[in-house]
């Protein structure tokens, strides 16, 4: 008897408290789960706002009920006269300072973080220009993909953002035809891709809660961009710095697109080249192309940013583009017969970045050797750098 | 009046309403359209929780479902929530200030055409080629980017409403200021007409930037300019500013007038003066001070900079006290009184704390750091719809059926009131308060659908039972009204039996020409006064005479149906143009467009010209009528 009560104690706290965990949300994307420092410092702000607001609400919570059970009618008689009374003014003395006290115990913070969140001066050298020593991310959004490209290894990639863990992640924000908003609940707060100039932030991965979310983040478009706004979702790799690094110089090791083997996958190759090769790149370069850069694509896990990765998904989303994500740009871009889109699918199924190929040390020097030339040269190269985003 | 005009046969009671000048017959000009796209509103946002009632869900294309969210937003504010308002600030602030009728009648009725015409245009986009897609905000660079003639509607229904809007708030503060009963001072109006009056001044302020921006984007969009085209030298930014600089105060411009109609009823049903009086009118012209310089916390996000979000940030907390004051007042008005708990008291002692935490979240993104994560998320949506549903729809609720004997001179069923406001609160509750959840959740807003394993199913579904349980209360008090009309049974002067300000001290049905004699006002809630001091008989300010009232003038309709047609023109008119926009540039050319344009223009500015060139004197109502009247009511009384 005692033993099933005991059991049922336990199961009675085990779901009380999966129910606390499961209504902080999903490790991976809720902001009640921050992954790092910014997303924990905006997590704190909220518990700080969020406390001085219940009180708030029990307190006239409180005052209200007791109003309006002591004063019913029925109990007070249908003849009550009730006093007239104009006002009180230590009452409104009252009520309006002690708001003030509250909101300037919120106001404190709220001005610090914002300007402390906002300094993004250590992504440029005094020269201004990126520095090398930070890790800087471009992105461009699109409708509906990201772009993410690394101007100090000049790689780029698309949907699957890697980034390092332990160290701040610099990102230069911008919209390529209307205006989205780049947000991984997770790690931090969301900040516009606007089309008419760039927006820069940073966000921070701790490592331990990487871990506990197997490295893996969802990012979200958080502004209405279109009919497939709600699928424009992205995927946030965060590794360690070492495995950072060796995943950049292994998509810097792609020099040349990567040749098809299998017999149909060779047909799809030339079907590609044909087809596709206009808006899609299978080298890690060309920041600002038409469409999502493929290098890795089978590395990947999902297609068009959230379809499992597998052939039958890849063949039903070249077939008819406009069924996955609407209003999308590829529609009707190029005439496949069925045979030509299992060809070109079984290709990309095999783009992939073999891990460990790259030479990690080789990255670092030429980034060393890039920032030293970009010092050194004038500002052409910047401005270009700019017009290609 | 119904009994005559009931005599007078169906087309003469239509050409009456096309016609009439009369500010209470243009409240229920502005109740019937309102409450019809209150309605059309709310089918919207039944489609949208069905659709999101459960994940992959493709009952609504995600094209379409763009449409419906646009619609509903803009249905609901501009459509509905203000056209609400302006029934009941039509119903009683000219009773409330003891006059006739309103500074400019003919004003009013081109203001209630303007809105009706500006609103069947942006609805008839349903039936011609597809509804606006691009949110209610119509941010810039969507709004170019969106193909066909969606964003053509909203921005020409919009600009026309908008005129009557701005000509209603025009006219609204001339009123208040100019045709008070003599000993109403400013400081003796009922709280209901002191909302107006600021509410009116921020329509006066914060539409003409809305009209700037639509004006922008019609030019863009119709005529070939490119103020928001980016790659012309545009920028997107500024239809953000003047957007949100129209778009924040809006918010008070709903929400005041709510405050007005639940001051009444707080202290009409806890037979109570206002607690506070003049700190509550003081925290009304604070809000709507303050209400103009907070815009910019709708972009903390845009990368404004940390100093302009820092700023905007601290502005936007400052608001929250004089909001503070009002709920506290309203508690202490309740304290020690006695309370009554009809359907209007209920939805008004609910609206509360529903508006206390709609206030406090909005508060919370003040904070601008935490404010990244909330914007643009379903906390937002929970937020907007706690101030705005649990503020401004429960403060409509309560109006009509604490206001609906003043109009109609019937009561609305009790019974179905209470159970229509049980099932509408609770819903409320049910569909929002779990979305505060799904935006912490990371779940982004105006998503057309969200996939599976993110942990949001639950907590949708539940939010689509209540829209289904607030939707249930709609046709509750649907049933309500269509049994009230149909029974027409009469109600007396002061049918409330504790109605304190001055519109209760009129007969019901209230005369044409509202006071026989013009009242004379001893002090704050004047009726009530009178009741305490001189048996319920207001005194009277002049003696029996003469008085002078408008003729009613089918031109107001006219102007407006000329600038609804001109509207047509100048949607066709880029049609297939090689100088216009990418989204319309392919659409097949409309050489018509422009005669359709000319011609409406035309309607508009010669009925304009008629209207000033002939003079349009009014007439006498004679003193032997008003005594006929007098002792017709005395013989009913009896």
């Amino acid at each position: 008897m005692k033993n099933r009560w005991m059991n049922a104690k336990w199961i009675g706290l085990i779901s009380l408290l999966m129910l606390f965990v499961s209504g902080c949300g999903k490790n991976q994307l809720s902001t009640l789960r921050p992954a790092g420092e910014v997303g924990q410092e905006q997590f704190n702000l909220m518990l700080l706002s969020i406390v001085i607001m219940l009180l708030v609400i029990v307190v006239v919570t409180v005052l209200f009920t007791i109003a309006v059970v002591k004063n019913r009618r029925k109990k007070k008689g249908e003849d009550f006269e009730p006093k007239d009374i104009s006002g009180n003014h230590t009452l409104e003395v009252i009520w309006t300072s002690i708001p003030i006290l509250l909101l300037i115990i919120l106001a404190i913070p709220t001005v610090y973080l914002t300007f402390k969140q906002a300094d993004t001066s250590a992504m440029e050298t005094d020269e201004g220009e990126v520095n090398s020593e930070e890790v800087v991310i471009n992105v461009t959004a699109h409708q509906y993909w990201w772009e993410f490209e690394y101007p100090n290894q000049e790689v780029v990639t698309s949907q699957e953002l890697v980034v390092p863990t332990d160290t701040r992640v610099y990102f230069n924000l911008q919209g390529a035809d209307v205006k989205h908003s780049f947000w991984v609940p997770a790690a931090g707060g969301k900040m516009d891709t606007n089309i008419d100039g760039i927006n820069s932030f940073y966000l921070v991965f701790d490592d331990e809660k990487a871990q506990d979310s197997d490295r893996l983040f969802y990012g979200k478009c958080a502004e209405l961009c279109g009919p497939s706004h709600a699928l424009m979702d992205f995927k946030v790799q965060a590794l360690p710095q070492a495995e950072y690094e060796q995943w950049l110089a292994d998509m810097k090791n792609i020099e040349e697109p990567v040749q098809a083997s299998a017999e149909d996958a060779q047909q799809g190759q030339g079907i590609f080249n044909d087809s596709c090769m206009a808006c899609h790149a299978t080298t890690p370069t060309g920041a600002g192309s038409q469409g999502p850069n493929l290098t890795n694509f089978a590395d990947r896990d999902l297609i068009a940013g959230y379809l499992e990765n597998n052939e039958e998904n890849l063949q039903d989303w070249i077939a008819d583009p406009e069924s996955i994500k609407p209003g999308n740009n590829m529609t009707g871009a190029y005439d496949l017969t069925t045979e030509e889109i299992d060809a070109v699918a079984s290709y990309l199924m095999e783009l992939e970045v073999e891990e460990g190929s790259g030479d990690v040390e080789a990255l670092q020097q030429n980034t060393e050797e890039d920032s030293e030339t970009a010092s050194e040269s004038d500002s052409e190269e910047d401005t270009s750098e700019e017009g290609g985003n | 009046m119904a009994s005559t005009a009931e005599k007078k046969g169906f087309w003469s009671v239509i050409w009456e309403y096309l016609t009439t000048v009369d500010h209470k017959k243009i409240a229920i000009l502005y109740l019937i359209a309102g409450g019809i796209f209150f309605l059309m509103g709310g089918i919207e946002a039944m489609l949208i929780r069905l659709q999101l009632a459960i994940p992959n869900n493709d009952f609504l294309s995600a094209g379409l479902f763009n449409e419906v969210l646009t619609m509903h937003g803009t249905t609901m504010i501009f459509l509905a929530a203000m056209p609400l308002l302006f029934a009941f600030m039509n119903a009683t602030v000219p009773l409330q200030i003891g006059a006739r009728d309103v500074a400019f009648p003919f004003l009013n009725s081109l203001g209630v055409w303007l809105f009706i015409f500006g609103g069947i245009f942006l609805n008839l986009s349903w039936v011609m080629g597809g509804a606006p897609d691009a949110g209610w905000t119509s941010y810039a660079s969507l709004a170019i980017d969106s193909p066909g003639h969606g964003i053509d509607f909203y921005a020409i229904g919009l600009q026309i409403t908008g005129f009557g809007t701005l000509i209603s708030g025009i006219n609204f503060i001339t009123t208040i200021i100019t045709m008070r009963a003599p000993g109403m001072t400013y400081m003796r109006m009922p709280l209901m007409t002191w909302t107006t009056l600021v509410a009116s001044v921020l329509i006066v302020f914060a539409f003409p930037p809305l009209t700037i921006g639509i004006f922008l984007l019609m030019f863009d969009r119709m005529f070939g300019s490119s103020f928001f085209l980016v790659e012309t030298g545009g920028n997107t930014i500024i239809w953000e500013h003047l957007f949100w600089i129209f778009g924040h105060p809006e918010v008070y411009i709903l929400i005041l007038p709510a405050f007005g109609i639940f001051s009444e009823i707080f202290s009409t049903f806890s037979r109570k003066r206002l607690f506070g009086y003049s700190a509550m009118v003081f925290a009304t012209v604070l809000i709507g001070f303050f209400g103009f310089m907070v815009w910019a916390h709708h972009m903390f996000t845009v990368g404004l900079g940390p100093t302009a979000n820092a700023i905007f940030a601290i502005a936007t907390m400052a608001i929250a006290v004089p909001t503070g004051i009002k709920i506290f007042n309203w508690i202490a008005t309740v304290w020690g009184g006695s309370i009554e708990f009809t359907t209007p008291m209920l939805y008004a002692l609910a609206f509360i704390p529903s508006f206390v935490m709609g206030g406090v979240t909005g508060v919370m993104q003040a904070a601008a750091p935490a404010d990244y994560q909330y914007h643009d998320s379903y906390f937002i949506v929970a937020h907007f719809h706690y101030v705005i549903v649990g503020g401004v729809v429960f403060g409509l609720l309560a109006g009509l059926h604490y206001y609906w004997p003043l109009m109609f001179a019937t009561m609305l069923n009790e019974t179905l009131g209470k159970i229509s406001f049980a099932l509408f609160v609770t819903g409320f509750h049910v569909t929002f308060l779990i979305q505060h959840f799904l935006g912490l959740w990371g779940m982004p807003r105006r998503v057309f659908t969200f996939l599976d394993g993110q942990g949001y199913n639950t907590a949708n579904l539940v939010s689509t039972i209540g829209a289904f349980m607030m939707a249930l209360a709609v046709i509750i008090l649907l049933v309500n009204i269509v049994m009230t009309v149909a029974q027409n049974k009469r109600v007396a002067r002061d049918p409330w039996g504790d109605g304190r300000t001055l519109e209760w001290s009129l007969p019901l049905p209230v005369p044409y020409y509202n006071f026989a004699q013009t009242p004379l006002i001893r002090g704050l809630d004047a009726y009530w006064i009178e009741k305490k001091e001189n048996n319920g008989q207001m005194l009277p300010a002049e003696s029996l005479d003469d008085f002078h009232m408008p003729n009613n003038s089918i031109l107001p309709f006219i102007i407006s149906a000329g600038l609804f047609i001109a509207g047509f023109g100048a949607l066709y008119l880029a049609s297939g143009r090689e100088w216009a926009i990418e989204a319309v540039s392919d659409l097949p050319q409309h050489p018509w467009a422009i005669w359709v344009l000319i011609t409406g223009l035309l309607i508009t500015f010669i009925s304009m010209g008629i209207r000033s060139w002939k003079d349009d004197l009014g007439y006498y109502v004679t003193k032997e009528e008003v005594l006929n009247d007098l002792e017709e009511q005395e013989r009913g009384g009896k």
